[in-house]
């Protein structure tokens, strides 16, 4: 079948739907989260459409930068394990049978199934003194007495890998699959150990792919709001968690919607620079 | 304010957003018109399920008038929504139970519709500190019920109740605490003024404030938890993971009650009395019905039975009370409560807020 430019408006019709969906749950309301965090807040109630920059004004603060800045470290390390587990783990797979990988792949499907509260206790459960990993470990031997793993830096990274892997090997999964076996095997012919054919074809081949699920984790993991506040000190808790204290308990929405418009850009200037980056890269 | 028992807050926050707005969706088909009938806003989950129980059908029984109750998120976001809903002629629900703060910031907008207080027979044998007036003298909200939050231990790690709020500051206790998470649920400012300052009064001024915050500040390393979700908290406490903390002596009680063990005690300093209004939504046009409700939930007969059923505190003063001695002592205490400052979190809400956050998490 060849593809034709569409030539008259009928032939755009099948993106009317989608555009207008678009424009009802993106657009609209992100510009009313754009107006709202320019409103002037009435500290005994609510607050009155105006135009102040009080909002942004109060989050320049070293306070809110630091957080800030906490939060886009934190997104950065869980997207870089969960590529760092997942990637390999997915080249693994796809040279199973495939019996093998349908089984590995229904079983990651059903972690997504599990909600973020229920991953946060479950985890606070097994890092916990009292009935966790550690009384496994007491009673083989290895350690003197049961020590609780939470709140750490550790315990937080770890629940939220935890949460974003299933994603990371469903996107990686399609492009390994279609990966032509006959690279590596030239690589092998040619001397390269499995290792080194894994680090120096499979790999760079496959260089977009890993860029894109790293943004793609990145953005999941930036929007994580429980897990910090279940596994984590306050010293650990993202920017999200302080606009949801924000919006939902100090009904304070124009700084809510000041410090989400804040993270949004910055994100996307992040993942921009990304793009740029390999760009140039390819380009060479 | 949570006031829910045993989910956690973020699901259960969301379950009754999404209850409350499914109930604004639905609620035209629901009522008929003849019908005398009132929209009851109530907090979802164990509160909910409580009236819905034990008092509505009675309430129904004794004055013909049908009760639809509309479960509650917790938090402010109720406010917000029947603040926007009034703005376009709507009431989601027409009475609803309302933590005093957003009674405070909802009269900023005149949300509530003034109360003829004339109406209810028992107005005057209730608590002044439950009535909450406009500044100018008209009621905004009457007290619907009242609980309190005190200091509760693991009977396993601590075989001694402690006796002083001063036990969180107590160097013995570094990393075994769990705290409600934010100033205007933990009211910790409130404690901390009243176990080493002479009283609340002392947060009147800024220089005050800022002595209370000094002083919370050494709390800081006791502190293994800061809480929004009760039941992380219920959990730890429970298992002895985190073997003190603050906590709601109703839960508390009913933990102990089916044996685990817990303790919920009142500091001779006092427990911290927090509670929730019934306020009228200016867009409800059952005026007459709301009086009704709120007569008929201020008898002292009723609150009794919500004491022993819902295990809520009376509002009413203690002596027109029908209340045995062990049940008013199983869900309050002679001892003079700490009063919550609910005026700092209107005037002073955003300084409070930010010196909070800088606080526990820097």
């Amino acid at each position: 079948m060849r593809r034709e430019a569409p030539r008259s408006l009928a032939d755009y019709t099948p993106l009317f739907f989608p555009g207008l969906m678009l424009v009802v749950f993106f657009v609209v309301p992100f510009s009313t989260m754009i107006a709202v965090s320019f409103f002037k807040r009435n500290p005994s109630g609510f607050y009155t459409p105006d135009f102040v920059i009080d909002n942004y004004a109060r989050f320049l603060s070293a306070f809110f930068g630091g957080v800030l800045g906490f939060s886009l470290m934190l997104a950065v390390l869980v997207a870089i394990g969960c590529v760092c587990i997942g990637f390999p783990f997915t080249y693994l797979l796809t040279r199973r049978s495939r019996r093998v990988q349908t089984l590995w792949l229904v079983g990651l499907l059903s972690v997504l199934s599990l909600s973020e509260v229920i991953i946060g206790f479950a985890w606070s459960t097994l890092f916990s003194r009292t009935a966790g990993i550690t009384n496994l470990l007491v009673t083989i031997g290895l350690m003197d007495k049961p020590v609780a793993l939470l709140p750490t830096f550790g315990a937080v990274l770890t629940g939220m890998v935890y949460q974003a892997l299933p994603y990371t090997v469903l996107v990686l999964y399609p492009a390994l699959v279609r990966l032509d076996p006959t690279l590596t095997e030239a690589a092998r012919t040619l001397g390269a150990s499995p290792v080194k054919a894994f680090f120096n074809v499979v790999a760079p081949a496959l260089r977009n792919t890993i860029v894109a699920t790293l943004i793609m984790v990145f953005v999941f993991a930036l929007g994580s709001y429980l897990l910090p506040q279940i596994l984590g000190r306050p010293q650990h808790w993202t920017l999200s968690v302080l606009i949801t204290d924000q919006a939902i308990y100090q009904s304070n929405m124009p700084f809510a919607a000041a410090m989400a418009v804040f993270l949004v850009l910055i994100s996307l200037a992040l993942v921009g620079m990304t793009l740029l980056v390999g760009r140039r890269e390819n380009a060479l | 304010m949570n006031r829910l028992i045993g989910t956690p807050v973020t699901r259960r926050s969301l379950l009754g957003a999404g209850l409350a707005t499914a109930g604004v969706l639905a609620m035209p088909a629901i009522l008929r018109a003849q019908d005398k009938s009132l929209k009851v806003g109530v907090y979802g989950g164990y509160f909910k399920k409580s009236f819905d129980e034990h008092i509505f059908p009675e309430f129904t029984k004794a004055t013909g008038i049908a009760v639809e109750s509309v479960a509650e998120p917790t938090g402010e976001a109720w406010l917000v929504q029947l603040e926007q809903a009034a703005k376009a002629g709507q009431a989601p629900a027409d009475l609803s139970m309302m933590s005093q703060t957003s009674t405070l910031k909802g009269q900023s907008t005149e949300l509530w519709t003034p109360l003829d207080t004339s109406k209810f027979k028992h107005y005057d044998e209730l608590l002044p500190r439950f009535i909450n007036k406009y500044p100018d003298g008209r009621v905004a909200g009457v007290g619907a019920v009242a609980w309190w939050i005190t200091l509760v231990t693991n009977t396993d790690v601590y075989k001694e109740a402690p006796t002083s709020w001063a036990a969180l500051w107590d160097k013995a206790n570094e990393d075994k605490l769990g705290l409600l998470a934010l100033a205007s649920n933990s009211f910790l400012l409130e404690v901390t003024a009243k176990t080493f300052m002479g009283g609340t009064s002392a947060l009147d001024t800024e220089d005050g404030l800022n002595k209370a915050f000094e002083k919370l500040a050494e709390v800081k390393p006791n502190v293994r938890l800061w809480y929004r979700d009760e039941a992380q908290f219920e959990q730890a406490l429970k298992s002895g993971e985190i073997p003190m903390g603050q906590y709601y002596h109703d839960v508390t009680g009913l933990a102990a009650a089916d044996g685990f063990h817990v303790r919920s005690t009142f500091p001779k300093e006092g427990g911290i009395q927090d509670s929730g209004n019934w306020v009228l939504s200016r867009a409800s046009t059952k005026v007459d019905e709301a009086h009704t409700f709120i007569d008929y939930m201020s008898q002292p007969s009723m609150q009794g039975v919500m004491s022993r059923k819902v295990g809520t505190t009376p509002t009413l003063k203690k002596d027109v009370l029908d209340l045995k001695p062990e049940e008013f002592a199983a869900v309050s205490s002679d001892i003079d409560p700490i009063i919550p400052r609910y005026d700092l979190y209107t005037s002073k809400a955003d300084w409070i807020n930010q010196k909070w956050t800088e606080l526990i998490v820097g």
